[in-house]
C-alpha cells in the first residue's frame, strides 16, 4: 500500500500546472484533480455525499479531500481555521464548501468570515438564471451578482462607545474596490456578458461608496466594450423586483452585495437551488452552496444537494471541464424539469438519495 | 400646526426631478376640493453648496410643524462634505420614524397579490449617521451608530402603531449574525419592548433572508420594524412588488414634526417635465398629512377618489405596465371622482 502511495506522490510531482485566462487547469499523468471538501455542518455532510455519487456516476475526474473547518483558537488566542485545512487548500487550489453554522452574538466570528480572510476570497460570484421545471413569479432571470467580499460592512470591527451606543466600522479602501471592479469586468468580458452595474450609496455614504463608485468608474475606462451602468441600491432594488431582466452584471460593496445576492436567489427559486462561487488571490476559488445548515432535517435524507450540485458544476467550467459541467447541469435540469423525482423543497415527495439516485442515472445514460 | 381660522399652512419644498410637477398636481387637486390648507413654498438649490436654503426650510418646518416635499437631489459633483438634503432634513427635525403601508391595489397588474405589510425604519441613525473619514489616503471608514435610545424608540413606535391599527405580528429585521453589537443590540431592544406587547407576536429574520422571502412570499408580513439602510431596502422592495414607485405615500414622524413624501423618495429625474410621472404616491402622502391635521373627511375625499382612480376607472399614467395616459389624465380623472361625490368644489 505504501508503495503505491508513493509511487501516487511521484506521479503528482511530474504534473504540470497549466494557468489559462480563466479556467485552472492541472494535467496530471493520473489524469484525477483533487479538490478539498467542507462537508459542513446540518445536511452539509448528506449534500457532499450525493454531489461526490454524482461525480463519480458522471467519472469526472475528481477526487475530493474531505476537511473540517470548525475554528480553532491559536496561540495568542487568535481564531483561525485548522492548519491541515489550510495545507489542503493552498495546495489543490479548489475547494468545495457545504453549508456552516454561524451562531448569533457567539464568541467568536463566523466560520464563513474566517475562511474568506484566511484565503482572501475576495470576490462571491452568484450567476442566476431562472431554472426552466422550477416555477416563480419571476421568468428569463439571467444576471450575476459580484460582491465584494473581504471589507465594507464586514470588517468585524465593532465597539461599544458607551453604554447604549455601538458603532460599527464599514471600510472601503481603494485596493480592494479596484480589485472586484477588475474582476467584474473581466467576467463580464470573458463570459459574453454585455453590461456591469455599479450599485451604491454615494449620495447618503459620500465618502466611502463614493471612493467604490470612483474605482469602478476608473476601471470601466479599460473595458469599452462592456456597457457600464451605476445606480443606486434603493433604485436597484425597487427596479430589480419589477423587471429583473434589465440587468446583467451587477459589482457592488459587501453588505449590498449579500443582500442583492438574496433576493436574486429569491427570485429564481431560493438559496436551495443557487450556486456560488468565491474567488480569492493566489488562483484559490471555493464553490460553496450558500443555503443554511437546515439542523431541522439532518440526516433525515431530505436534503435537496442542487445548490452544492451546480456550485460543484460551476468549479468544473472554472477548472476548464466543460463537457463533465454540461453533462452534469443537464442532468439535474432534467430531474428537476421532469418533476417526477424532487425533494420536499422543490415540491415533490422523494428523498435526497432517490433524486440523487435519478440524477446518476441520467448522467450514465448520457454516456 | 399652526392654524389660524381654521386653516392650517404647511410648508411645501418642490425639491428637484417630478417633485415640483406632482407638488403643483396635489396643489391643484387641493383646491379644488376646499382644503383648508396654505403652502408655504420654500426652495431648496440643490446645485448650491451652501447650507442657507435647507435652514431655511427647515426653520418653516419648525414654524409649521408639518411639510410635503419633493426629493432633494444630492449632486455627486459638490465636495462629500455637502450631505444629502433630505438626510440632514430628517436629522435635525429627529424625524425618527419613517411609515410606509404597502398594499396590493386591485387595479394594478403586479406578481404578488394580497401584500398588506406596514414598515416601520429607523429614520436618523445606523448607517446613515454621515460619520465618514478618510484615514490615509485609499482608506475610508463609515461609521455605522446604534444606540439604545433610539432602537427602544422605533420599536415603541411600531408596537403602538401595530396595536393601533390591530396589526398581529411585528417582525424586525437585522443582521446580527454578523454585526453582532450593533444588530445585536437593536433586536435586544425590539425583544425588550416587545415584552410589553403580549397581545403581538414579535419574530426577526435576517435582513438577506427577509429580501428573499419577500420577493417569493410577501404575503407572511404584517408589520415590520428595522435600522436606516435596511429600511431602504425593504422598502423600495415592497414598494416594487405592489406597483412601483408612484404609487406608495410615505411619512416621516418626529415628536413635534412630521413631513410627508412619496416613500421610495425618488427624484425621477428620467421622467421629469414630460407629464408621465404617476401622481397618485404624492396624492396619497398629501391624504396621510391631512390625517395628521385631523383634516379626516378631506383625506377620505381625495383618498377615495384617487384609489377609484387607480382601480376602478384604469386612467393610470405611463408606466411599463399600464397604458399610455399622462400626469394630468389622472389627476383629472381624480378630480372627477371627487366631484362625483356630491361635495362642494371649487369650478374645474
Amino acid at each position: 500500500m505504501e508503495y503505491v502511495g508513493n509511487l501516487h506522490l511521484l506521479l503528482r510531482r511530474f504534473c504540470t500546472l497549466v494557468f489559462s485566462h480563466n479556467a485552472f487547469t492541472y494535467r496530471c499523468l493520473s489524469g484525477m484533480q483533487t479538490v478539498t471538501l467542507i462537508p459542513g455542518d446540518g445536511i452539509g455532510p448528506e449534500i457532499s455525499t450525493a454531489v461526490m455519487k454524482i461525480f463519480e456516476a458522471a467519472k469526472a475526474p475528481i477526487q475530493w479531500e474531505e476537511r473540517n473547518v470548525t475554528a480553532i483558537q491559536g496561540p495568542g488566542g487568535k481564531w483561525m481555521i485548522p492548519p491541515d485545512a489550510k495545507e489542503s487548500m493552498d495546495k489543490n487550489k479548489m475547494g468545495l464548501k457545504g453549508p456552516l453554522k454561524t451562531p448569533i452574538a457567539a464568541g467568536h466570528p463566523s466560520m464563513n468570515l474566517l475562511l474568506r480572510k484566511t484565503f482572501d476570497l475576495y470576490a462571491n460570484v452568484r450567476p442566476c438564471m431562472s431554472i426552466e421545471g422550477y416555477k416563480t413569479p419571476y421568468t428569463d432571470v439571467d444576471l450575476v451578482t459580484i460582491r465584494e467580499n473581504t471589507e465594507g460592512e464586514y470588517s468585524g470591527i465593532e465597539h461599544i462607545i458607551v453604554d447604549g451606543v455601538v458603532q460599527s466600522i464599514k471600510l472601503i479602501t481603494e485596493t480592494a474596490s479596484k480589485r472586484i471592479a477588475e474582476y467584474a469586468f473581466e467576467y463580464a468580458r470573458n463570459n459574453q456578458r454585455t453590461s456591469v452595474t455599479a450599485v451604491h450609496k454615494a449620495n447618503i455614504m459620500r465618502m466611502s461608496d463614493g471612493l467604490f463608485l470612483r474605482k469602478c468608474r476608473e476601471v470601466a475606462e479599460n473595458y469599452k466594450d462592456v456597457k457600464f451602468r451605476e445606480m443606486y441600491l434603493d433604485t436597484v432594488c425597487l427596479n430589480m423586483v419589477q423587471d429583473p431582466t434589465q440587468f446583467d452584471v451587477l459589482v457592488m460593496p459587501n453588505l449590498y452585495g449579500d443582500i442583492l445576492s438574496d433576493l436574486c436567489a429569491g427570485l429564481i427559486g431560493g438559496l436551495g437551488v443557487t450556486p456560488s462561487g468565491n474567488i480569492g488571490a493566489n488562483g484559490v476559488a471555493i464553490f460553496e452552496s450558500v443555503h443554511g445548515t437546515a439542523p431541522d432535517i439532518a440526516g433525515l435524507d431530505m436534503a435537496n444537494p442542487t445548490a452544492l450540485l451546480l456550485s460543484a458544476v460551476m468549479m468544473l467550467r472554472h477548472m476548464g471541464l466543460h463537457a463533465y459541467a454540461d453533462k452534469i447541469q443537464i442532468a439535474c435540469f432534467d430531474t428537476i424539469k421532469d418533476k417526477k423525482v424532487l425533494t420536499g423543497d422543490l415540491g415533490g415527495k422523494s428523498k435526497c438519495s432517490e433524486f440523487t439516485g435519478e440524477i446518476c442515472r441520467r448522467v450514465q445514460d448520457m454516456e | 400646526t399652526y392654524t389660524f381660522c381654521c386653516r392650517h399652512t404647511v410648508t411645501l419644498i418642490p425639491g428637484d426631478g417630478i417633485g415640483p410637477e406632482l407638488l403643483s398636481h396635489v396643489r391643484e387637486v387641493f383646491r379644488y376640493s376646499c382644503v383648508p390648507v396654505d403652502f408655504e413654498v420654500v426652495h431648496v438649490n440643490s446645485a448650491l453648496a451652501s447650507q442657507d436654503d435647507m435652514d431655511n426650510a427647515i426653520t418653516a418646518i419648525r414654524r409649521n410643524g408639518v411639510a410635503l416635499k419633493g426629493n432633494i437631489e444630492t449632486k455627486h459633483t459638490l465636495p462629500p462634505s455637502v450631505k444629502s438634503r433630505n438626510n440632514i432634513l430628517r436629522t435635525s427635525l429627529d424625524l425618527y420614524a419613517n411609515v410606509m403601508h404597502c398594499q396590493s391595489l386591485s387595479g394594478v397588474q403586479t406578481r404578488h397579490k394580497n401584500i398588506d405589510i406596514m414598515i416601520i425604519r429607523e429614520n436618523t441613525e445606523g448607517e446613515y449617521s454621515n460619520l465618514e473619514h478618510e484615514s490615509v489616503s485609499g482608506v475610508v471608514e463609515s461609521l455605522k451608530i446604534i444606540t439604545r435610545n433610539n432602537s427602544l424608540r422605533i420599536a415603541e413606535y411600531a408596537f403602538k402603531l401595530a396595536r393601533e391599527k390591530g396589526r398581529r405580528r411585528v417582525t424586525a429585521v437585522h443582521k446580527a449574525n454578523i454585526m453582532k453589537l450593533g444588530d445585536g443590540l437593536f433586536l435586544q431592544c425590539c425583544k425588550e419592548v416587545a415584552s410589553g406587547y403580549p397581545d403581538i407576536t414579535f419574530d426577526s429574520m435576517i435582513v438577506d433572508n427577509t429580501t428573499m422571502q419577500l420577493v417569493s412570499k410577501p404575503q407572511q408580513f404584517d408589520v415590520m420594524v428595522m435600522p436606516n439602510l435596511y429600511g431602504n431596502v425593504v422598502s423600495n422592495v415592497c414598494a416594487g412588488l405592489v406597483g412601483g414607485p408612484g404609487l406608495v405615500p410615505g411619512a416621516n414622524y418626529g415628536r413635534d414634526y412630521a413631513v410627508f413624501e412619496t416613500a421610495t423618495r425618488n427624484t425621477g429625474k428620467s421622467i421629469a417635465g414630460r407629464n408621465i410621472a404617476n401622481p397618485t404616491a404624492m396624492l396619497l402622502a398629501s391624504c396621510m398629512m391631512l390625517d395628521h391635521l385631523k383634516l379626516n373627511d378631506y383625506a377620505s375625499l381625495i383618498r377615495n377618489g384617487v384609489l377609484t382612480t387607480m382601480n376602478e376607472t384604469r386612467v393610470v399614467a405611463h408606466s411599463r405596465y399600464w397604458g399610455l395616459g399622462t400626469t394630468s389624465d389622472v389627476v383629472q380623472s381624480v378630480m372627477k371622482n371627487i366631484q362625483s361625490k356630491g361635495q362642494l368644489t371649487a369650478e374645474l
